[in-house]
Formats: structure tokens, C-alpha cells, sequence
């Protein structure tokens, strides 16, 4: 049962030599074998390779040595299983993007944080089936089949990053990389009932993430505990040459010392919207009411208020998001044509090579993402989307800022809704598009926001609650993310 | 707004995209939708907003324009991605051809 352990606990096994990491990942490779059949979270599962890692964990472990051959304390992540959402770059490992068009691409190079990752000496166990390049909330859009819920098999597992989070869920690894555009980390995590965060824009470095919409993409944890969140998150972040929006200079998100009373914001806009789940929306209340009993939290010392807010732009989101998005798609899809990578449709002349190669590497939603983004960036109706959108976003942005002038974090559901069934949304664009109704505002303000575990529902399903905190106050969302873990059970 | 045949075939054409017949009207109807539903921005006054283009307030954010060198196993990697290549080279169809 190895597979189930948290970073920590596993971190301090290893050092203890109560295992091996190679004993670590075999668990990890059982789990997978006995249940990615069922759930389908892997694209790609590298057992041989994986292995080979550990080994050279062990033997880092046993000299007491770091990768780079330095004496010291032994790193958090080393020999650590871990999995990658396959929109992420992985050198020298199969990286699809969930699309047939990436199903030979094997990357001469790690995304940055990655990198950082694996310098650290942990294992990479496989890929993450997402929805393609990450378009879409129910993983139903990739060209490698549906990701199904690990607590209940007819049910979506979220998107995009939906293998990520059912593979933490079901303990196929330690932790887990997704990421998160308009709510790809946080919305599954939160169907699958485990801890997401989409860091502030700038922190982490997007170079060898897949880009998706470039003025929105992060990259980010999901992991089983909110303390294993904040260690992934503090090593992935920082700045980066080759990703020049990577803010300079950073706090640690471990950074306490200025909170001595929080001050949390309820926005009433997150509550009450069509096809809000009743007992969603009772147990997020719950949670909130708890922790407004301060006295029962042993960080008394710490005053916590709870105040009603109200964010009037939230209902714009979703149209801003589903204008920004694929107009940003649509041109960053345009690298993928089938010329110096992936995979090469048959064909006499040079443009049949690029209609083609897209037409059969695609899956359905990534066509439709980069039909409605060329339209809204033709001439003649820049003005009236993108422009505009871009405009509102100001004022989501604006709304977000005034409300932070009263408190310190945002407190709401995560998704109006648990998961759904698979099929059930499939063929209705828009109301799929709406799962993302909770998520997007915070993307599009480029804030941070954490979706923790808050129980479950009677029927057995993850409900999952969202902290948003002020631009890279990570800090903040971190520390009331504990709180809701540990004492607002 | 609705979208016709004809503007779908368009804009398919600007972006590289083959559809087929049930794919354009399919395209055609949900782009409609879709875009109708955007129009909902237009109750939104944005007299005298800026457009936000970016989230970090970065500027000026340069580097030396100097090119680096490539470590040789790196771009075996490259070639080796080629879908189809002529001893190192990348094979392309024409880029001048009569049916284009």
C-alpha cells in the first residue's frame, strides 16, 4: 500500500529506509496495471524507465548524495513516483497532448518545471490522458478515450487535466502535474477529491507547456494533501529566461509571518446561479460556518471573520474566457501542422499536407476552438470580440481588486455541481462550457486559487471547495487551505 | 449572428482545416450558438477601458540577441521528430505548386 502515502510520508520513509523508491514505484506500477485499464488516466506508462530511476534514487539515497553529486539533506521529491499531464513536455518520453497529430513526438527537452522536478530525483511513472491540449472540462475530448471517475466509473473525471487528478485519486502515483487555463487543474481535481492548484499567472515557468491561451496557461500540483501542494508548488515555481512573463522576484509560498488575522470574502455570485447543486452548495456553507467557529481551530490565536461579498462580473467570465481562448488557440495550434514534428497526413501538395495533417490529428472540440478563434480574429470582428473581451477582463480584474481591499481570500465552490455522467454534456457546446463557471473569473484575473477536498455528497461524489487568493499570495490560499483540511472537518 | 456554409468553408481555409460536409454544418450551427452567446458582452459598458493584454505589469522584459548553440544530442532529437527527412534534412512538399 505504498501507492497511498503522501509526499511527506513517503519522503520520510525513504529516509528512514523503511523502503526503497524502487519498492515505492512498483507499487505505484501495480496500481496503475490493476486500474488504468478501468480509468484510463495514462497515456503513456514508462515502467522500464521508471524503474531505472528509482534505482538511481536508491543509490543517491544510500550515499547521501543529490543528483548533483552534492553532500547534503536529502531532497523533498527524491525517488518520489510521480505523473505528468501529457500536454507537458517530457524529454526523451512520448508527449501526445491527448491529440493523434503528437502520437510519435518524443520531446528533445523538459518543460522547465519539469526540469526542476526531476532534478530533485523524482520518478516519473507516465503521461496523464487530459482533454486534448487541454480544451474541455470532462476529459471526454481526447483522441485517446475518456477518463473515468476512480470514485464512480460512470462519471467524468473532470478537465482537462482529468488523468492527473484521477490518477492522485486512485493512488497510481504520489503526486501529480496538470495544467490549468481556465480551470483544468482545480475542476478535477475537485470531481476526483483531491488537492489542485493553479499558481499566479507568472509564477511557475509555462516554457514546455503546451500552449493552449498564452495570457492564461499555469502549470501546477495535484496532490492528496494540501501540505504535499505547497512543497510541489514551492519548487516549481520561480523565475525563468526562457519564460519572460515569470515574475523576478518571489515569496515563499510557505510565508506566514505577516497573517495574524484573515479575513475571508463569500461572494454571493458563486452560490446562487441556474444548475447550482443544492447539496453543493449546503456543504461548501457548512464548511465556511465551521471555520467561523474559530474556537474550535487550534490556531486560535488567529482571528478569522467571514464576510458577505459581491463580484457583479463573474457572469462575464465565461463569454470573456470562450473569446480569448480560442482566439489564442487558434494561433498557437498553428505550429502543429504536420511539417517538422508529429504526424504527416498523406498528401500531393504543400496546404492538403497542413488541412490534412489537422483534420485527422484533431479531436472535434480542438477544431472548434480554432474555428471560433479565427473568426473572432478576422478582420471586421477583432473589434467587436477579442478587443472587447479583452476590455471586460478589466473589469473582472477590477472586481476582483476591490474586493480584496476588504479581505484577504475568496472562499467558494469549485464547480455549481459533482461529476457528471459521461455523454451526459458531450454534445451540448455551451453547457459544457458552463462547468467552467467557478473557475474561469479567477484564471482570467491571473489569481491564485486552490480546489481542497470538502466531503463528500450522499450519492458518494467529491464536492470540492475554491480559495482565491490576491495576485501571488499564494501564501494566503495555502494557509486557508489548511485550515479547511484540518479543522473545518 | 448565424454563420453560413460558406463563411465556415472560409474560415476553415484561413486556419488549414479540412472539413467535411457533416463537419461544416455541424461548425456551422454551433459557431452560431456560440457566438450568440458572447454577444452577451455587449451589455457591459467598456467606454474608457483599457484592454488588459497581460496580467504580470512586466515591462520591458529583454534578452541579448545572440544566437546559442544547439548541443549536437539535442538536435539529433530534432531530426529524429522529422516525419520525413533526406539524410539530416527536413523532406516538404513544393512550396510553389500549380494546384495551389
Amino acid at each position: 500500500m505504498l501507492n497511498r502515502l503522501t509526499i511527506k510520508q513517503a519522503h520520510e520513509g525513504l529516509k528512514k529506509k523503511e523502503f526503497s523508491s524502487v519498492e515505492l514505484t512498483r507499487a505505484c506500477l501495480k496500481r496503475i496495471k490493476e486500474r488504468n485499464k478501468d480509468i484510463n488516466a495514462f497515456i503513456s506508462v514508462f515502467e522500464k524507465e521508471a524503474l531505472e530511476e528509482a534505482n538511481k534514487a536508491d543509490e543517491m539515497i544510500k550515499k547521501k548524495k543529490s543528483f548533483d553529486g552534492a553532500q547534503g539533506k536529502q531532497k523533498m521529491l527524491l525517488g518520489i513516483p510521480f505523473c505528468v499531464k501529457d500536454a507537458i513536455n517530457t524529454m526523451d518520453r512520448r508527449s501526445t497532448g491527448a491529440a493523434k497529430i503528437l502520437d510519435n513526438y518524443i520531446p528533445p527537452f523538459d518543460a522547465t518545471v519539469i526540469k526542476k522536478i526531476r532534478e530533485q530525483g523524482a520518478v516519473l511513472l507516465g503521461k496523464n490522458n487530459c482533454d486534448a491540449f487541454g480544451h474541455g472540462a470532462s476529459n471526454e475530448n481526447s483522441m485517446y478515450g475518456p477518463v473515468k471517475n476512480p470514485r464512480d466509473l460512470t462519471k467524468v473525471a473532470g478537465g482537462s487535466s482529468g488523468g492527473t487528478a484521477a490518477a492522485v485519486a486512485d493512488d497510481m502515483c504520489v503526486f501529480g502535474i496538470g495544467e490549468d487555463t481556465g480551470g483544468s487543474i482545480r475542476q478535477p481535481a475537485s470531481f476526483c477529491g483531491v488537492v489542485g492548484l493553479r499558481p499566479s499567472y507568472g509564477r511557475n515557468s509555462r516554457y514546455g507547456i503546451m500552449p493552449m491561451a498564452s495570457s492564461l496557461d499555469t502549470v501546477g500540483p495535484i496532490t492528496k494533501t494540501v501540505e504535499d501542494c505547497a512543497i510541489v508548488e514551492e519548487i516549481m515555481a520561480g523565475h525563468d529566461k526562457l519564460d519572460a512573463t515569470t515574475v523576478p522576484s518571489q515569496k515563499s509560498v510557505k510565508s506566514l509571518k505577516s497573517i495574524k488575522s484573515l479575513r475571508v470574502g463569500v461572494p454571493r455570485e458563486y452560490f446562487y446561479v441556474d444548475g447550482m447543486d443544492g447539496e453543493v452548495k449546503k456543504m461548501i456553507e457548512r464548511k465556511i460556518e465551521r471555520l467561523k467557529d474559530y474556537k474550535t481551530c487550534p490556531e486560535r490565536s488567529r482571528r478569522i471573520e467571514i464576510v458577505g461579498v459581491s463580484l457583479p462580473m463573474t457572469k462575464y467570465a465565461i463569454p470573456v474566457y470562450y473569446i480569448i481562448v480560442p482566439s489564442e488557440d487558434s494561433s498557437n495550434l498553428g505550429r502543429l501542422d504536420g511539417i517538422r514534428y508529429g504526424v504527416r497526413a498523406e498528401a500531393k501538395n504543400l496546404y492538403d499536407v497542413y488541412a490534412k495533417s489537422r483534420a485527422q490529428g484533431f479531436p472535434e472540440e480542438v477544431k472548434r476552438r480554432i474555428m471560433i478563434g479565427t473568426y473572432a480574429l478576422s478582420a471586421g470582428y477583432y473589434d467587436a470580440y477579442y478587443r472587447k473581451a479583452q476590455k471586460v477582463r478589466t473589469l473582472i480584474i477590477q472586481d476582483f481588486n476591490k474586493a480584496f481591499e476588504n479581505v484577504d481570500v475568496l472562499i467558494t465552490p469549485t464547480s455549481p455541481f459533482t461529476a457528471f455522467g459521461i455523454g451526459e454534456k458531450k454534445n451540448d457546446v455551451l453547457a459544457m462550457y458552463l462547468a467552467d463557471i467557478f473557475v474561469a473569473p479567477a484564471a482570467v484575473a491571473g489569481l491564485p486559487a486552490i480546489s481542497v477536498p470538502a466531503g463528500k455528497t450522499k450519492s458518494g461524489l467529491p464536492v470540492g471547495l475554491q480559495i482565491i487568493g490576491p495576485r501571488l499570495k499564494e501564501n494566503l490560499v495555502f494557509h486557508t487551505a489548511k485550515l479547511i483540511e484540518n479543522y473545518a472537518r | 449572428m448565424k454563420l453560413s456554409v460558406e463563411q465556415i468553408e472560409e474560415i476553415a481555409k484561413l486556419a488549414r482545416l479540412e472539413l467535411n460536409e457533416k463537419e461544416k454544418k455541424m461548425y456551422a450551427e454551433q459557431l452560431s450558438a456560440v457566438l450568440d452567446y458572447m454577444e452577451m458582452l455587449n451589455e457591459v459598458n467598456t467606454d474608457g477601458v483599457e484592454e488588459t493584454c497581460q496580467v504580470t505589469g512586466l515591462e520591458d522584459v529583454v534578452r541579448s540577441d545572440r544566437a546559442e548553440e544547439c548541443p549536437s544530442e539535442i538536435e539529433e532529437k530534432i531530426i529524429e521528430n522529422f516525419p520525413e527527412k533526406i539524410g539530416n534534412l527536413l523532406k516538404v512538399r513544393a512550396v510553389f505548386s500549380e494546384a495551389e
